[in-house]
């Protein structure tokens, strides 16, 4: 949502950028040669690893995007308790029938990471634009700097939370 | 009182004697970064954030707890100075579970500030993700060990300004636990007199109000409270 | 006691030693007792009764023999005949030793020999009252010429001389750091003020070291008469020793030996019938290494949390309840009494230019005579590991030899030659530390010892200072994923950036050397370290090698 509070500047952006994959596109699979992939969110789930790889594999440079994926944030709020099983539970009820998948993951419910870990974890990330969320201008600068093909220094313009 | 002259960052400056180079740094608009320090109580030296170069040492110093002498030559900032602030907060980030976004001190925490004033936009240490309790047994406050970075502030603002000495520390290593009184809740506490000095000089959210989010704690009344001590302000 | 009284105990038991026929020494030190030592102590007590010869031979319990791995240990000093020792003895044995002491022809099995380099390429100082001196008798010590040194400081020297002839020794801290002894002495005795405080340091705690323990076992008096001879240089009057929890033998030691030197007035009031009083009390430390430390080792006597704190000021100027206090290790006190007798420009005969006299090792790990030894300084590392420790068993190849316990270092194959002295050791990124020597071969792995060493100062790490509490967590992260084939290049960056700011930036000395054990086992084994990294293997076959929990 962070990404529309850009406004207009959005369109100004449109016009230099190629939007090849989104959560709200109807693409399937992740294309090859990607330019710049901004990546939200920590992983969780064995898919979110599987995906992850390969977005690193096909792009070359990697955004973290927000606390989440800078830092696991919310997401990792689990990892205390070192096991997804009670946080589930907590969520869904001690009742498996209540959710299909949630205590034999299949294809469809992808199983649960033991532990959720940022980005950098598993992979090399290039960019960090942490916030929660980060802030409209904070991701106008990054998108424009990196469409410009220049390098970044985000030091000055570090946040938390 | 005799004067000390001594050269901070190539600038001559003079400082009263006995005064920490700390003390001489913040007089003189020079800036050094601290989380354990805190005006008007004891030194701990124990965060390493306040660390400075002294020509003639090949050590680092804490600025809190050295004492300025005549011709000594200090630099509190240089680039392995920063580096190694940077590291201790990121260490500090990944200890226990400093999560900004829903924390109660969001904006309002010392932490915070040293992350983003050293642009620190990750971490590159492994979290920990210890699983730490939190004590809500007081009737108006809670300590939550998650965001604890054991500065002991709230031990030394006990023991030292209110004398009632409630909290201490417990453990060691990684296991260092802030305890009140025998490890009991707070809550129980006989010998807490529900001051609230520790939830005002706590530096992140580990202690904080119940209902409240900590926008100003404003830990600088303890400098109030000890000089109307020392001057004697109450006892007419 | 005056003096006249102690000579008339040490002609006694001159007299006593002149007139039996033979002596039988046990090992009582922890390691041979673990093994049965009591047992066999006990036969050889009842089978001099029952053979009558009470009054020709005296059974002895002493301090460690050095030959741990082979005991219980007992050694025959028969009047007219070489001293023989005895491996591994039990009770029918022992028997059969005091038979052969009363019948003229000792036991042929079991025999150990006393010409081996164990024994003969040794120096004594430290350890030399082992074998003649019973730990729970004074009046032992005293015929060893005990106390003569406290005698002479009293009653011929002004304490300044007695701090000129430290400095003249050069004896430095034994406890690792290697201090000069008669600076830190000299610096207390220039402080002003009364009440100053005598301390040592015993509270070993580095694994694998138990020098410390083994004096106080065996000798305890000498500790007392170093800690006596300390305060009147010093101008203290009241002495504490700080020993760790877990010897509760030395403690017991420790405790009759204050006792009897209390009686017999070489401790408490006037002491020798001079001016001079002098009092020590024990402390027991709770099982926290870094009690070593000795701004936390004041802390901790006096009764908080210990916890070190900055220095300056030096606790020679302000140290326990602020007053000039002198700490020293165990064995530093026990170089002192030789050291008075001798003189020190005599001592300083023995060693190499900055490190003078002997140091106690303790051998361990995969060496052949795993035992406590003493050398002088400057004998060459190969010397120690081979002639005197018989090599490596089992006709595997040395690989390194660890010193300085969690704050030391790993030495490689190519420095065997090394002379063993403070500087050559911390030229090479270890350090002589207290005196544990681990040695180990190609079944070590060096990332994994790396790793051992990081848990210990992890899990010990007091947990004040950021540096400290959190970086050696994180480091041992690393190490871990290291052992588990899940670390990349940029872990080792981070370990070495790690390794750095620990060092620089930690509160004391446990923190500043914690990543001694890493730093100089990548200096030295890097690439184990890369096969680790960039192959996934454990070229030793230790590591795991495989993830766990991993998405």
């Amino acid at each position: 949502m962070s990404l529309l509070d850009m406004d207009e500047r959005l369109l100004d952006l449109a016009s230099l950028i190629d939007l090849v994959y989104s959560p709200i596109m109807d693409v399937k699979e992740f294309p090859e040669g990607v330019d710049i992939t901004l990546v939200e969110g920590a992983v969780a789930n064995e898919d979110n690893a599987r995906m992850l790889r390969l977005v690193r594999e096909r792009t070359d440079v990697l955004v973290a995007f927000g606390d989440c994926a800078v830092a696991g944030n919310v997401t990792a709020l689990r990892n205390p308790i070192a096991n997804p099983l009670p946080v589930l539970q907590r969520s869904y009820g001690p009742d498996p029938s209540r959710m299909p998948g949630l205590h034999t993951p299949d294809a469809e419910v992808p199983p649960l990471v033991t532990k959720v870990e940022n980005l950098r974890a598993l992979v090399r990330v290039d960019y960090y634009l942490p916030g929660c969320p980060p802030s409209a201008d904070l991701i106008f600068f990054v998108l424009s700097e990196l469409v410009a093909g220049r390098t970044l220094n985000l030091q000055s313009r570090a946040t938390l939370g | 009182m005799s004067v000390t002259t001594l050269t901070i960052n190539g600038r001559l400056v003079s400082a009263a004697e006995g005064a920490s180079i700390l003390d001489v740094a913040r007089e003189h608009d020079i800036h050094i970064p601290t989380l354990c320090h805190l005006d008007g109580l004891s030194e701990h030296g124990a965060c390493r954030l306040c660390l400075v170069e002294v020509a003639g040492s090949s050590k680092l110093q804490a600025a809190c707890m050295t004492k300025a002498v005549e011709g000594m030559v200090v630099t509190t900032d240089s680039e392995r100075l920063r580096t190694y602030r940077r590291q201790i907060v990121e260490l500090l980030l990944a200890e226990r579970n400093h999560v900004c976004s829903v924390c109660v001190a969001n904006r309002a925490c010392e932490l915070q500030d040293l992350a983003v004033s050293m642009g620190l936009h990750h971490v590159r240490y492994e979290p920990q993700a210890p699983q730490l309790a939190m004590d809500a047994s007081h009737p108006r406050w809670i300590i939550d060990h998650n965001r604890c970075v054991l500065c002991t502030r709230c031990v030394r603002v006990c023991d030292e300004i209110e004398g009632a000495h409630t909290w201490d520390v417990m453990g060691r290593g990684r296991q260092t636990l802030v305890i009140s009184d025998m490890n009991e809740p707070w809550g129980d506490s006989a010998s807490c007199t529900s001051c609230g000095k520790c939830v005002r000089v706590c530096p992140t959210g580990a202690l904080f109000e119940k209902g409240a989010v900590a926008t100003n704690k404003d830990p600088h009344f303890v400098t109030y409270l000890r000089m109307a001590r020392e001057q004697k302000l109450w006892n007419r | 006691m005056i003096v006249d009284d102690i000579a008339a105990v040490r002609d006694r038991e001159h007299a006593a030693r002149a007139a039996q026929k033979a002596r039988i020494a046990v090992c009582s030190a922890a390691g041979c007792l673990s093994t049965g030592g009591s047992a066999v102590k006990d036969a050889l007590t009842a089978a001099v009764a029952e053979q009558g010869a009470g009054t020709d031979v005296r059974v002895l319990g002493t301090g460690c023999l050095g030959l741990c791995h082979a005991g219980p240990l007992v050694r025959v000093d028969a009047q007219d005949a070489a001293p023989a020792m005895f491996e591994h003895v039990t009770p029918a044995l022992a028997v059969a030793i005091v038979s052969g002491v009363v019948g003229g022809a000792l036991p042929a099995e079991q025999r150990c020999d006393l010409t081996q380099p164990f024994f003969t390429r040794q120096h004594r100082i430290v350890t030399s009252d082992a074998g003649v001196v019973d730990a729970e008798r004074i009046e032992d010590y005293l015929a060893a010429n005990g106390y003569a040194a406290l005698e002479k400081v009293l009653t011929e020297m002004r304490p300044e001389e007695v701090v000129r002839e430290i400095s003249a020794s050069g004896l430095r801290g034994r406890g690792g750091a290697g201090y000069p002894t008669g600076l830190k002495w000299s610096t207390v005795a220039k402080a002003q003020g009364p009440g100053k405080f005598v301390v040592c340091n015993a509270d070993e705690g580095d694994p694998g070291a138990f020098m410390d323990r083994s004096v106080l076992e065996g000798d305890p008096h000498r500790v007392l008469e170093g800690m006596a001879i300390a305060a009147f240089a010093v101008g203290a009057e009241q002495g504490y020793i700080y020993v760790r929890g877990e010897y509760p033998l030395a403690i017991t030691r420790l405790k009759t030996a204050i006792r009897q030197a209390e009686r017999m007035q070489l401790l408490g009031h006037r002491i020798l019938d001079t001016q001079f009083n002098f009092r020590i009390d024990i402390r027991i430390g709770a099982g926290a290494f870094v009690c070593g430390e000795e701004t936390a080792l004041i802390s901790s006597i006096e009764g908080k949390r210990g916890t070190p704190r900055p220095r300056p000021p030096f606790p020679a100027e302000a140290g326990l309840w602020g007053r000039p206090t002198l700490i020293n290790n165990v064995e530093t006190y026990a170089n002192i009494a030789p050291i008075i007798l001798a003189g020190g420009s005599r001592f300083a005969t023995l060693g190499t230019e900055h490190s003078k006299g002997t140091k106690v090792f303790a051998l361990a790990g995969r060496i052949v005579n795993t035992g406590l030894v003493e050398v002088p300084m400057g004998i060459p590392l190969r010397e120690i590991i081979y002639d005197i420790g018989g090599g490596i068993p089992d006709g595997r190849t040395f690989k390194a030899a660890q010193t300085g316990g969690p704050s030391g270092g790993c030495i490689p194959a190519a420095h065997l030659d090394l002379p063993v002295d403070y500087e050559a050791l911390a030229g090479i990124g270890s350090i002589m530390g207290s005196g544990g020597l681990i040695v180990m071969d190609e079944t070590s792995c060096m990332v994994d010892v790396a790793r051992y060493f990081m848990e210990f100062c992890r899990d010990e790490s007091c947990g004040k200072c950021i540096p400290c509490r959190a970086g050696t967590v994180q480091m041992h992260e690393i190490l871990l994923k290291m052992t588990r084939g899940t670390a990349d290049e940029r872990d080792l960056g981070l370990l070495e950036q790690l390794a750095e700011l620990v060092t620089r930036t930690s509160l004391c000395g446990l923190g500043q050397t914690a990543a001694n054990p890493v730093m100089s086992t990548l200096h030295h084994f890097r690439e184990e370290y890369m096969a680790h990294i960039r192959d996934k293997v454990c070229p030793a076959g230790v590591c795991p090698m495989h993830a766990e929990d991993r998405p």
